[in-house]
């Protein structure tokens, strides 16, 4: 077995028996089982309950007498105010509300609950809503036609490609998901590998392991060892995440189920999704790398690789403008720029189609900066990671490259 | 008594450092070096803190680069494959916290190229050799003190080196576990293996050393044989425990008295051997005569003072 595969399996091993790795690969997916049952208990509290309810309705405008059930909610009509309060008083309603005289000039409707609420529960407004609507609508307007202004859009978008034909991917949510998981799963994988990284040469560095090491391998060997160890230990963990993925949507409620049927992962998607994985962590690895080798304590490390990292997160906390504009000239830039390119694909990918000469720009920005960033951590490297206790100046690490 | 190895005319020096320099930040911290290290011996690299040795250790582990001059282990230029015949056992060490003694054992045994098996069954063999088999298996995190830096010692010379360097290997032992450690080496050079041993403690280097290279300022300041040096340096006197009366010697131009004996220190013509038969002709009850030779440490003060005039 070559030196590089020995520190490979070396750093490999030590990272999957680390307790905090096996915590973080089983603590992703419990947390996801925690949010959909938290999600269970506050949509079952929210739910309309499964018994009949009692609304009581006072209507001084006239005409709303019929369709007064609705569901499981019935709407039960008072003549005054004052016996629909005592009506609710004695429990015998859970609320009611007053359609005054002026109601088709205002809108207005008067609510009257015993219950702290923000906002009304969704059932209690859509019961109401469907009430008066079709009270206002009966006998003016053919059935079909009041149940269209009851539900007048129900909108179905294709999308066509360049020559006019229909696009076999849809696009929508259901796209999303899969880079949406992807990148985030990118980026804590990112976040972890290179904790693990700093942690493991902060060791070596604290503990002088380094100076044994560097007398048995070269810098090459044990900077690529040491790389595809730890990466594929933290592809491992995401692995384990996406492979607990069906499990947890299988749990999820079946409007989530459902949902995940519309999901399309066309082969593009999985490509692009491995290429930019393998290269957005390279890329962080050998910057972990360099910055564990210039860093006197692993702490100091990860403080100083967060200044990197940031910009790694960074697209996520623009989603919602990504999904609005996704061809704006910033998320190009977002594309190319090689510390934002691997997230910013991801969830571009999921949103629109990302024309092939930026993906081709990004990529190879990327792979230049992985060489660059390798080879400047290769010079550094060995004469840093002997010093102890003390960090260069950023002024002293750059005529440290440049003299070689 | 030291057995050094014969050494032969033809046989490949272990290590030939010449004319070696290395600079940092403009300034030199090895000035133009030579020294070689046969099979076979115990050699000492002693000088000052900050005299240059780690970092001429480092050039020799191929660590860092010398600006100029030749490095040569075994005959051969400086490689991946010649850091495989070097042991080296760091003045600061640890070990990894989290893996056993014989993981930490087989995992640098392998890094130097040591086959599997052979590595399993050098490793049982040593810790067999200091008593710690029932320990292999501990985390090293659980060993005390002087266990882990014995464990340390070991991964120095698990491979089997054919040079050994060992950084300042008796700090913070105690005496027995000292005296463990002074054994291996002396069955490592018995072994045919030379033993690069860098301390300051001069005592070791005298027990141990066949031969020493001093490094002062960054530049050679002494070189050769231990005994050849001593005798270079010796004060003309002898140390004598004795019963009865001196009275005056002949050639004897002073005399020390210390607890129990008496330095004679003698005039440049006398030698040590005429001042012991006009004693002896006298009559006079002889308890200790011992030429006297100064310490190494002496030595190492005079000339490290000498070069800081």
């Amino acid at each position: 077995m070559n030196k590089t595969s020995l520190i490979f399996r070396h750093e490999f091993l030590n990272t999957v028996r680390r307790t905090g790795f096996i915590v973080m690969t089983l603590i992703v997916p419990l947390i996801a089982l925690l949010g959909i049952g938290v999600y269970h208990v506050v949509s079952g509290i929210s739910k309309p309950v499964e018994e009949a309810e009692k609304i009581g309705y006072v209507d001084e405008a006239g005409g709303f007498d019929q369709f007064t059930s609705q569901g499981n909610i019935t709407l039960v009509p008072f003549q005054t105010p004052d016996e629909a309060n005592n009506a609710l008083v004695s429990n015998d309603i859970k609320e009611y509300f007053v359609i005054p005289p002026d109601y088709i000039s205002t809108g207005v409707v008067s609510r009257y609950t015993m219950q702290k609420e923000l906002y009304p529960p969704p059932a209690t407004m859509t019961a109401i809503n469907t009430f008066l609507l079709k009270n206002l609508l009966a006998g003016q307007l053919p059935a079909s036609t009041a149940a269209r202004i009851e539900a007048p859009l129900n909108l179905v978008t294709v999308t066509l490609t360049a020559t006019g034909e229909v696009a076999p991917e849809q696009g929508g949510f259901g796209n999303f998901v899969f880079p949406g998981v992807f990148s985030l799963l990118l980026v804590l994988a990112i976040i972890f590998s290179s904790t693990y990284l700093l942690q493991g040469l902060g060791e070596e560095k604290e503990n002088r392991l380094i100076e044994i090491l560097l007398s048995s391998v070269s810098t090459r060997q044990l900077l690529t060892g040491k790389v595809l160890g730890i990466g594929v230990a933290g592809l491992v963990q995401v692995v384990v995440w996406v492979a607990s993925t069906p499990l947890l949507l299988n749990l999820a409620s079946s409007s989530i189920g459902g949902f995940i049927s519309t999901i399309q992962l066309p082969a593009h998607f999985l490509i692009l999704g491995i290429i930019y994985f393998v290269l957005g962590y390279l890329l962080f690895a050998v910057i972990s790398a360099s910055i564990g080798a210039i860093s006197p304590t692993s702490r100091e490390g990860q403080q100083i690789v967060a200044i990197f990292t940031l910009p790694a997160i960074s697209p996520l906390w623009f989603m919602s403008l990504l999904m609005m504009f996704p061809n704006n000239p910033a998320w190009i830039g977002l594309t190319i720029f090689p510390l934002t390119a691997p997230v910013a694909v991801m969830i571009r990918m999921g949103v629109t189609g990302i024309p092939a000469w930026q993906l081709a720009t990004s990529i190879a920005v990327l792979a230049i900066c992985i060489v660059g960033v390798l080879l400047i951590t290769i010079r550094v490297f060995r004469i840093y990671l002997l010093m102890y206790g003390k960090r260069p100046g950023l002024g002293k690490v750059l005529s440290m490259v440049l003299k070689g | 008594m030291k057995s050094k190895a014969t050494t032969k005319a033809e046989e490949i020096r272990s290590l030939e450092i010449s004319e070696v320099t290395k600079s940092f930040n403009h300034t030199r911290v090895v000035d133009d070096i030579s020294f070689d290290v046969e099979p076979g011996e115990i050699f000492g690299l002693i000088g000052p803190n900050g005299a240059g040795k780690t970092t001429t250790i480092r050039m020799i582990m191929d660590i860092i680069k010398p600006d100029t001059g030749r490095i040569r282990v075994f005959g051969k230029s400086l490689s991946e494959r010649t850091k495989d015949l070097i042991g080296y056992l760091p003045e600061e060490r640890g070990l990894y916290k989290k893996l056993s003694v014989l993981q930490s054992l087989l995992y640098i045994a392998s890094l130097k190229g040591l086959e599997n098996r052979r590595a399993l069954s050098r490793a049982n063999e040593l810790l067999e050799r200091i008593d710690m088999l029932a320990h292999q298996n501990k985390k090293n995190e659980e060993l005390s003190r002087g266990m882990s830096q014995i464990v340390q010692f070991l991964t120095a010379v698990v491979h089997e080196p054919r040079l050994i360097i060992l950084d300042e290997p008796f700090a913070n032992l105690d005496p027995v576990n000292t005296e463990l450690i002074k054994e291996i080496i002396l069955e490592q050079r018995g072994q045919g293996k030379s033993i690069i041993l860098s301390t300051h403690r001069m005592n070791e280097i005298e027990e141990l050393c066949d031969r020493v290279f001093m490094i002062n300022e960054g530049r050679g300041v002494l070189y050769g044989e231990l005994s050849e040096i001593k005798a270079r340096y010796r004060r003309n006197s002898v140390f004598l425990e004795y019963e009865g009366e001196l009275g005056e010697l002949k050639g004897v131009v002073r005399r020390h008295d210390h607890y129990g004996s008496t330095e004679l220190i003698l005039d440049k013509t006398t030698t040590p051997q005429a001042v012991l038969e006009e004693l002896i002709r006298r009559g006079l009850k002889i308890n200790r005569y011992e030429v006297s030779t100064p310490p190494l440490n002496d030595i190492f003060l005079q000339v490290v003072g000498k070069a800081n005039e």
